[in-house]
This record gives C-alpha cells, structure tokens and sequence, in this order.
C-alpha cells in the first residue's frame, strides 16, 4: 500500500493511478446499462405507444374493441407502477422478490437491464404517444388518401416524424439513466457509484474520489448530450437542395442529374 | 355505354345535431369536370371528405361502380387509392423529400417496383413543373410549389377520379394562378376531377357542371352557363353577386 499524498491534487493523482481502472470499469458498466436500457426501453415505449393510439371506429368488430380495452387496461397498468414508484424501489422489490418468491436468481446484468429498460418504457410509452398525437392530422389524412392502411401511415409517415420529435425527450431519459444506473449498487451492480464508493472508502478520500466520479457522470452525459443532438441533425437532413436538370452543361454548376435510368440517362 | 364511377345517395351527415348535409344527390361520370361553389360553411368540403371516408356519412349512400362504399366489408384504402385528394393544406410528409413523397403511395399501395416508380413519378412531377426540385423538403418550397407536388402525388396513383378540397385557398394570387393552370391542363386532357373551389373564373371555364351548394343542400346545378349567366334561384344570384362587385 502506497502512501497517500497530502495536497489535493496529489491525491487525486495518486486515485486515478491505482484505481483510474476499477472506475473506468465502473462507468463501463454504467454506460453499457444506460444505453442498452435506454435502447431497450424505446422499443418497449414504442410499441405501447403505438397500442394506446390504435384508432378504434365505430364499425369495428365487438373482439377488436374488447381486445385492445384490455391490452390497454394492462398497458395504462405498468405505465402508472412504473412511473410511479422510485426506481431503486422497484430493484430491491424486483431483484430480491424474484429470489425468494419465484427462487430465479437473476444475473446482475440481466436485472440491471430489466429494471433500467422496463423503467424507461415506461416513461417513453408516454413520450412516444405524445409525439404520436402531435404530429399534424393532414398527415395522416394525406396518407389516408393515397389508400394506405394505418399501418402503412405509421410506419412511413406518422413514426419517423414522431421519432424525431421525440429525440430531446430520448436524449433527457438516455442522461437521466446515466446517472440513476447509480441506484442499482443497491443490488450489487458494480457500476461507477458502487466502484467510488469502494475506492473512497478504503483511504477515506471521500471528496477527492467524487471529485473524480463527478467528472466522469459529467463526462459522459455531456458526451452523449452532443451525440443526440448530431443524430437529430443527420435526420433533418441536409439544410438545402440541388435542383436537378437534363442539362448535362448545367452538371458542373452545382445541379444534379435525375435518378433513374432514363431521366437519368445523357442526353 | 359507361355508367357513373360516383354516385352520392340521399347523403346526410351530422356533427353532433348540426347538420351539415341534408340529402345530397349527384353522380359523378368519366370526364367529368364537377366545381362545386357555395359559400364557407355550406357543407362543401364535408361533401368531399364523405366520398373519401375521411368523414363518416350520418345516412345515405356513396356508390363506387355501383358499390356501397359505406359497407361493412368494402376496402377503403383500396378505394381510396383510385379516388385521389388534394387537400387545401397541401398535407405533404414532411418526412419525405418531394421524389419521395410522389413515389411512397406507389411504392407501398400499389407494389409498384422501384424504377418504375421513379420515372412515373419524376413524369408527373414533370406535368406539374416540379421535376427540378425532387431532393427538396415540403418546408423547403411555397406553397404553390407544395400544391403542385400534392397534385402530382395523387396524379401518380392514377385515379379514376380526383377531388379537390379548396386546393387554391390557402395560397396568394401569383400561387394561385400556378396551381389553376396545372388544373386547367389536367381537365383539357379529360381527368375526372370533383373540385371545391372559391375561384370562380376557373369554374366558369374548366367546369362540365357546377354545383352551388348552400347550408347543405344542393340548391342548384347545371352547366357553368346555366350557373354563372342564368341562375335560377335567388340564393346563387346572391353568391355570384358578391363575387361581381369586386
């Protein structure tokens, strides 16, 4: 055992040199979970978001209507629990009930996931039937009346605009579950917050090993801030336009050539 | 002989216990150039968003070749596919670039393959004068230029016929004049076409028959001469005049 320097920065130092590895280890594991679970849980705020806005006509058939009533009385269910109740709550009771009720013995990486991503769902389902119902009715009508069937209308219209309305709520949930993967050192997750408190604990150097934890939550937010804000960018697509031409003079003035094989053709 | 490809029967539609129509009759044949003129609030665009299905008819029925299409079984989209709309709010997909917008009905309703639909679209795109601005966004153009590539999209699912929802209101008068001429071409090459409109010079010259409707009655129909040069009832005297005086 090394002994510990007695200005601040030299303790610092002396931290990321003998366990810089175990906290990178730990802010790992971290970003592994905040981003799978983030993942994960827009897949699962997708599909119930898209459930609680199937339309339901008049016509529709007596099973159709009963069906979805109860998918959606299930749906409107997990929602509010999840919503509801603190997530370190939901870990103890999930993690430790899962074993003495059900005796499954959950890997710490499968219940770190679970509970990140069945949170984030829960959330998104929300966000995602709010983005849904933003989007502008012409829309839909205007794919309506081309003849495509609901499905065909979310699936080219009405998702990739609500997806992209929604990306700052995605970035804010991705950032908040950075940081509340935190609680699940409750259940023995060896993730940044459970590696500093090991570090800090064994030299006493509370302030200075947060210090270091501090920098690397904001490290890696701030990072992950930047990168969704240069996805929703690509996906506004380009600010301008060529206009396209036959004229093969024209090329070489910045106008484009026309797809396809015979507008695109030399002429 | 060919039969109408439209016919409306006794339609009634309520919102609530406002009645917007009451026992609407007429047919619509091939070739066919229909305005339908009328003051805001006369029921018009409820009239055409019942033969869309976008509204839902209170009563009555709308045949398609002779088929109910209020009926349990009927297949809207595929109705909807042959019948085309052109909405006053052009309703573009802002997700899409114009090529695209053009191509997606194409692609997804009709199955058609991709190169196929490429150059149907990039020649009706052409027709409307819009061919050069195929990588634009809906925001990134005018309106008049967003009507003329929503005219394009309904033209390149080939309808048998197309209805207008005030394609002209939202746009100023230059706009206006682009959209029209687009419209006059489609009508001298024999299109179906079913028209909302407040333009009223249009009517006159493009229509085959115009329809005055008033608090959700027909009240008068007939040829544009007839309409514009001989009105019957006083009611329609009463809308043209306003339109005179300017």
């Amino acid at each position: 055992m090394g002994s510990l320097p007695a200005d601040f920065g030299g303790r610092i130092l002396f931290i990321l040199q003998k366990y810089g590895p175990s906290l990178l280890n730990g802010a790992l594991t971290t970003l592994i979970i905040a981003v799978v679970g983030t993942f994960i849980g827009c897949i699962i705020g997708f599909i119930v978001g898209i459930i609680q806005t199937i339309p339901v006509e008049k016509n529709d058939s007596i099973i159709k209507k009963a069906v979805l009533w109860v998918v959606r009385l299930i749906l409107n269910i997990y929602v509010e629990v999840f919503r509801g109740t603190p997530m370190m709550v939901q870990a103890v009771f999930i993690y430790y009930g899962s074993l003495t009720v059900f005796g499954i013995n959950m890997s710490m990486w499968f219940a770190a996931f679970f509970i990140v991503s069945i949170n984030t769902g829960a959330y998104m389902a929300e966000t995602v039937r709010g983005g849904i119902l933003s989007i502008d009715i012409g829309q839909t009508e205007g794919a309506k009346a081309i003849g495509m069937n609901h499905y065909q209308t979310m699936t080219s219209v009405i998702l990739p605009q609500a997806l992209r309305n929604i990306m700052p709520q995605i970035g804010n949930n991705l950032i908040i579950n950075i940081k509340d993967t935190c609680v699940l050192s409750t259940i023995g997750t060896v993730e940044l917050f459970f590696a500093s408190k090991s570090v800090a604990g064994t030299y006493y150097t509370f302030f200075e090993t947060y210090t270091v934890t501090m920098a690397m939550y904001l490290i890696m937010t701030i990072f992950f801030a930047w990168l969704l804000r240069v996805m929703e960018k690509r996906m506004d697509g380009p600010k301008s336009y060529d206009l396209a031409t036959k004229d093969t003079l024209a090329h070489t003035s910045g106008m484009i050539r026309f797809p396809g094989r015979k507008w695109g053709e030399r002429k | 002989m060919s039969g109408p490809i439209l016919e409306v029967k006794h339609l009634s539609k309520k919102f609530g216990d406002n009645t917007v129509l009451r026992d609407i009759d007429f047919s619509v044949y091939p070739g066919d150039v229909t305005c339908i003129i009328g003051a805001s609030g006369s029921g018009k665009s409820t009239l055409l968003r019942c033969i869309n299905l976008l509204e839902t008819p209170t009563s009555g029925e709308v045949l398609f070749h002779g088929t109910d299409i209020t009926g349990r079984n009927f297949n809207v989209p595929a109705y909807r596919a042959k019948v085309g709309m052109v909405f006053q709010s052009f309703n573009l997909f802002n997700n899409m670039t114009v090529l695209q917008n053009c191509m997606v009905g194409m692609r997804k309703v009709l199955k058609i393959d991709k190169e196929t639909a490429m150059q149907k679209a990039l020649s009706y795109l052409d027709k409307v004068g819009m061919s050069p601005f195929i990588n634009a966004k809906p925001r990134q153009i005018s309106g008049g230029q967003k009507q003329r590539v929503a005219i394009a999209r309904a033209l390149a699912m080939e309808p048998e016929v197309l209805l207008f929802d005030e394609p002209t209101s939202a746009l100023d008068p230059q706009m206006v004049g682009e959209v029209l001429s687009v419209m006059r071409d489609l009508a001298k090459e024999g299109l179906t076409m079913l028209i909302v409109t407040h333009e009223m010079a249009f009517a006159r010259d493009v229509s085959s028959r115009v329809v005055f409707m008033h608090n959700g009655v027909i009240f008068e129909e007939g040829t544009p001469e007839q309409i514009f040069g001989n009105p019957q009832k006083q009611e329609t005297k009463d809308f043209l005049a306003r339109f005179r005086q300017g």
